[in-house]
């Protein structure tokens, strides 16, 4: 499973060229990387969201594999109805390839309004990857909150007003929440680890029931950072132990990336106007920093001395 | 051909019993009373290796039909059923289903809308459904409901829409009939495998299934969609024929008529109790007065013109309905029985009677009592306590 860049270049598909995300959008390096690590044929299901908005504008698509976009909320409960169908063909020798179901959706279609089919799908033990590509907002429909929103982040629906700084609460763990599934393989990645993330996707894809991949993939408008930057705030959220890169293999949490000199969390915050607002405010940044602190140790200590 | 066997079956059992004989690729769906027994039954026939069907045992009705989406789309036979709830839950996917035209059949045992909750039977989950896309075949008994549903799947495959099948929740979901049962092979010859359909996710070619349509696009895709909805009239009759010529049963596609051709009083109800309903047509043959019967047995589409045939002679028209629009216009079958018949020259008056919400028994005497009074045209609410009538506006 060793990738190197000019192998998995000539591998990627990709998406066509001519799709509308925004400059410097994250999730098309998940979907390259997916397709460029892809052994079998690919079904994808999408849930609503950017990524579905920006790829299949009628008549067009940008999608090279077979793609079904049907709901919000539904991605996973979608994917179940391809898998048994691929399942049912297969058995009565009516399909004689055997493809690989993929499930894509945003924080909002997976955290939020999906969670409960998701939830499903993983506890029926289909044979699916989820992949989460998690921009922290509602960004479709113009940057309101999610659960997978930090807390302090300004979006639409938490402000930055006189009695309320941006968001409340602070982001839900959904990793652990779908670990806890007891699911084969679950893992935490981002777009700027991309042979993490390439090698997160692989083992997703092999796995044999479901599996979940949540991707941190940055977003221009909703996070506000410059375009070309998009690769570095990913990194720095990684760098900073804001988002670890790990996985949970048959329930063995594993740390896939430690960070050599991690940054302050400060460096991540500064990177984005989402927090500017609270840069002045020492206090509010301690906060943030000693969450991450906590939830660092936390998976510490769950991983073991295997990191 | 060989003889259909005589079992005694509740609705609920025989529609199971018909879902084994189709031999679907996938069911999904999610247990809710009254409809729970189809199921039930099902998975015992899955756990018994009596059909080699992927179930999915979804965690709720909406995740239930999205899987069947998800398996239509990739070409399985796909099969489930709900009721109540369960279908507004489905409502949103209900939409899509239609949409991508996918051919999902579907049966629902109909039973009353929360709040209050109420278990029983009524027709204001399916109505709720009307406009949704979806084929609508209502049954009158439980051989109906074995039957149709039989023919749903044939039909909802050349249509490439799906199809509802609903049947009574307890007045046909739990009462044992005796059901003429047709040999698994005779069903499988019926149904044969699916035509041939180009747009499958598993055919081949990457297609996308489901994409943004804007302005420029979307009117064209509804467009045709009540298009392939016009058309179903004609496969219904295709369909009707073909099970005639396979099973030797009659079935009407879209109306049944009795004793309308000199009627001047005419009822006309969907589902279980149409026997009521033409028992209470004969009493009135009895007793002097000329009446008839029309059952609707496809709501959707709307047999507009098959009814404007059958009750232009009548003096009254009395729709007999379970459900109710809300909206001060009576009932929808009311509403659409007024909305055919306009415009005929000397349409019949029309006398909408809302009756049996929440399982609330229909009893012939208020039937007769009806029947013998005067009809006073506009709605009426039977059987509830300070009765009233309204005008509509």
């Amino acid at each position: 499973m060793s990738l190197n860049l000019r192998e998995l270049s000539q591998r990627t598909q990709g998406l066509a060229p001519g799709h509308r995300a925004c400059a410097g959008c994250g999730f098309p390096v998940v979907v390259r990387l997916l397709f460029a690590v892809a052994r079998r044929p690919l079904v994808v299901v999408n849930a609503t969201g950017c990524m579905e908005v920006v790829t299949t504008l009628y008549p067009y698509s940008a999608w090279p594999v077979p793609y079904l976009h049907s709901a919000f909320e539904n991605a996973a409960a979608t994917a179940s109805g391809v898998e048994a169908a691929v399942k049912a063909l297969r058995r009565r020798g009516q399909l004689d390839t055997h493809p690989k179901v993929v499930a894509i959706g945003g924080d909002g279609g997976t955290y939020d309004i999906g969670l409960q089919s998701l939830s499903g799908a993983l506890e029926r033990g289909h044979d699916f990857l989820y992949v989460c590509y998690n921009n922290e907002a509602y960004m479709n429909t113009g940057i309101q909150r999610s659960s997978a929103t930090p807390r302090g982040a300004r979006t639409t629906t938490s402000p930055v007003g006189r009695v309320q700084r941006g968001k409340p609460q602070p982001r839900k763990d959904l990793t652990e929440i779908v670990a806890a599934h007891g699911v084969p393989y679950a893992a935490q990645a981002s777009i700027s680890h991309w042979a993490d993330l390439a090698r997160k996707l692989e083992k997703g894809l092999a796995v044999v029931g479901p599996a979940f991949v949540n991707v941190l993939t940055p977003c221009q408008p909703g996070w506000d950072y410059p375009p070309e930057r998009l690769v570095e705030v990913a990194r720095l959220a990684v760098e900073s132990r804001y988002w670890p890169l790990y996985e949970v293999e048959e329930g063995r949490t594993r740390i896939t990336y430690l960070p050599r000199e991690p940054v302050p969390v400060r460096a991540f915050l500064e990177a984005q106007g989402r927090f500017r607002h609270l840069l002045t405010d020492e206090e509010a940044v301690a906060e943030i920093q000693r969450w991450v602190d906590v939830h660092w140790e936390r998976l510490r200590n769950k991983a073991g001395t295997g990191q | 051909m060989t003889a259909p066997r005589r079992m005694g079956l509740t609705g609920n059992e025989a529609v199971a019993l018909a879902w084994k004989q189709l031999r679907p690729h996938v069911v999904a769906a999610y247990p809710i009373t009254p409809a729970t027994q189809i199921v039930e039954r099902f998975s015992e026939y899955v756990a018994q290796g009596e059909v080699d069907t992927e179930f999915v045992p979804a965690e709720s009705e909406h995740s239930a039909l999205s899987a069947c989406v998800g398996a239509a789309a990739a070409g399985a036979r796909v099969l489930t059923a709900t009721a109540s709830q369960g279908l507004a839950l489905m409502h949103e996917v209900l939409y899509i289903a239609s949409g991508l035209r996918l051919p999902i059949v579907m049966n629902v045992a109909n039973r009353a809308l929360s709040a209050p909750i109420n278990i029983h039977g009524d027709h204001s989950d399916t109505m709720g459904s009307r406009d949704a896309g979806w084929v609508q075949i209502y049954a009158r008994n439980v051989q109906d409901a074995y039957d149709r549903t039989l023919l749903a799947v044939w039909v909802a495959e050349r249509a490439r829409l799906p199809v509802m099948v609903c049947l009574d929740g307890f007045t046909l979901t739990h009462s044992l009939e005796p059901v003429e049962v047709y040999p698994d092979e005779a069903v499988r010859e019926f149904v044969g495998e699916a035509p041939p359909d180009g747009y499958t996710l598993l055919g081949g070619e990457p297609i996308t299934v489901g994409p943004l349509a804007l302005p420029d696009s979307y009117m064209e895709f509804r467009r045709a969609l009540a298009a392939a909805m016009e058309r179903v009239p004609r496969v219904l009759e295709e369909g009707v024929r073909a099970f005639r010529q396979q099973f030797g049963r009659k079935l009407p596609a879209l109306v049944e008529a009795r004793g309308t051709e000199d009627a001047d009083v005419a009822l006309v109800i969907m589902g279980s109790y149409a026997d009521s309903a033409e028992q209470a047509a004969l009493r009135g043959r009895v007793r002097g007065q000329r009446a008839g019967l029309v059952r609707v047995v496809t709501f959707r589409p709307f047999p507009a013109a098959a009814l404007r045939e059958t009750l232009a002679g009548a003096r009254d028209v009395v729709v007999l309905e379970r459900a109710d629009t809300l909206s001060g216009l009576g009932g929808p079958l009311g509403v659409e029985v007024r909305a055919a018949l306009y415009g005929l020259p000397q349409a019949p008056r029309v006398t909408d009677v809302i009756f049996g919400l929440g399982g609330r028994e229909l009893r012939d005497a208020e039937l007769d009592a009806l029947l013998q009074g005067e009809l006073p045209g506009g709605v009426v609410y039977l059987g509830v306590e300070g009765a009233h009538v309204l005008e509509p506006a």
